[in-house]
């Protein structure tokens, strides 16, 4: 007697839908996905337990790298060009249409006024090698100081768009007397109110912010 | 559904022909849907990371036309004097420091998780709360902490300061330049236990 034979099935699995679905996910990510914008410097930032996202538009963003260097930069092409603008009147600088453009499509500036010039006529890739020996934006204790020159950019900034966030990115082996330079200038210009930029870390149970993020939790419930 | 039909429509050639090799048009997919879901893995993970948190901070407006006297007088009994120090140290005192035959007993202590900081100021608060019940300060005294960074600390002290207040819940507290009195103090405390 022999055994009833099954009909032997592929194990072939066609993958064509698999790849359509794959594929459809990835360009919708693709196009979801919103790129960091470009740093002149690696900034390792501190973590807390503050959950404010930082906001999409309207920020200033005051970056300090570990040997104290600040590089200034707002968003938004247009303002930018407006800054520039402002500035290049303020300073005297004789900036060429060409080079008001560059600052505008740029990213942070780290540099001081009187080499922004040369710095703004290089092409990008030369930009990139400046920014890494840049000295930063110089800064003073006194807002009317001419040396504090971060102090002419956060008032010439504030002027283009007055809804401006203030955000310092600073390296958390930064030390303090560099970060408290850009604070008293703020304090200079009577901005007491900023939002410093951090990692989230997680709230350490047993403590009182550990209780009322719970009591949140269970109050929704 | 990916191959395409090559049998030739079935036409047969003549004796002396020879047939050519017919090759499957069918494509594996499978290295494709694999590389596909690498790369969504790779864009949820950074679309979902990229966004920054942020810590607000005010800082206390500074009005010069403000007399002595309407300023807030703080009770000593409710302050908590920190000094950030050098090596990720902190020194605290008790009150802020404004006795002259009284110099303050300064302690040591880190940003460590155990008997760490975050006890002293748990204790601290517990105090100031016991003193409220009895009556020595009034509902308006909260506890309040001066928080004054050495020229030696890092940002990262000053985060993890802040930090710990909001996770403490202490409502008031002030980051303050430090004095020469209390570099002082420092500088003293640091002989007394043999610190470098």
């Amino acid at each position: 007697m022999g055994h009833a034979k099954l009909p032997r099935k592929s194990t072939h699995i066609d993958m064509t839908a698999m790849c359509d679905v794959a594929f459809l996910l990835l360009t919708f990510f693709m196009l979801a996905t919103k790129f960091k914008p470009e740093e002149p410097v690696v900034v390792k930032t501190p973590s807390s337990i503050s959950s404010i996202p930082l906001p999409d538009n309207d920020v200033m963003l005051l970056t300090v790298d570990t040997k104290g260097r600040i590089f200034f930069a707002i968003d938004n092409k247009l303002k930018r060009k407006d800054l520039i603008d402002a500035i290049n009147v303020d300073r005297n600088l004789n900036l060429t249409n060409d080079e008001k453009t560059a600052f505008a499509l740029g990213a942070s500036i780290g540099i001081p006024f009187n080499q922004l010039k040369s710095y703004l006529a290089a092409n990008p890739g030369v930009r990139k090698d400046m920014d890494n020996s840049a000295p930063g934006v110089p800064v003073d204790t006194t807002v009317l100081s001419d040396k504090n020159e971060l102090a002419a950019w956060i008032k010439a900034g504030r002027e283009t768009n007055p809804k401006l966030r203030i955000c310092i990115k600073a390296d958390g082996d930064a030390s303090y007397p560099n970060v408290s330079k850009i604070i008293k200038t703020l304090e200079g210009w009577h901005l007491f109110k900023f939002n410093l930029i951090t990692n989230l870390k997680a709230i350490p149970p047993g403590t009182a912010a550990y209780a009322e993020a719970n009591a949140g939790v269970g109050a929704k419930k | 559904m990916a191959e395409i039909d090559t049998s030739g429509g079935g036409k047969k050639k003549g004796p002396g022909v020879k047939k050519g090799k017919k090759l499957s048009t069918r494509i594996d997919l499978t290295p494709m849907v694999d590389l596909g879901f690498l790369l969504i893995t790779f864009f949820m993970f950074t679309t979902t990371l990229a966004k920054p948190k942020t810590m607000e901070i005010n800082m206390p407006f500074k009005d010069p036309n403000l007399k002595d006297e309407e300023k807030n007088k703080l009770k000593a009994s409710a302050a908590l004097t920190v000094l950030l120090s050098k090596n990720h140290r902190i020194y605290y005192y008790e009150g802020i420091g404004d006795d002259a035959n009284h110099p303050p007993d300064l302690k040591v202590t880190g940003f460590n998780a155990k008997n760490g900081f975050r006890d002293v100021l748990i204790g601290k608060k517990k105090i100031v709360d016991g003193l409220k019940a009895n009556g020595s300060l009034t509902d308006k005294d909260n506890l309040t902490v001066l928080i004054k960074p050495d020229t030696t600390s890092t940002y990262n002290d000053l985060v993890n300061m802040l930090d710990e207040m909001n996770i403490n819940d202490v409502k008031v507290y002030a980051i303050i330049d430090i004095s020469n009195q209390d570099r002082e103090f420092i500088s003293l405390t640091e002989k007394a236990n043999g610190i470098q």
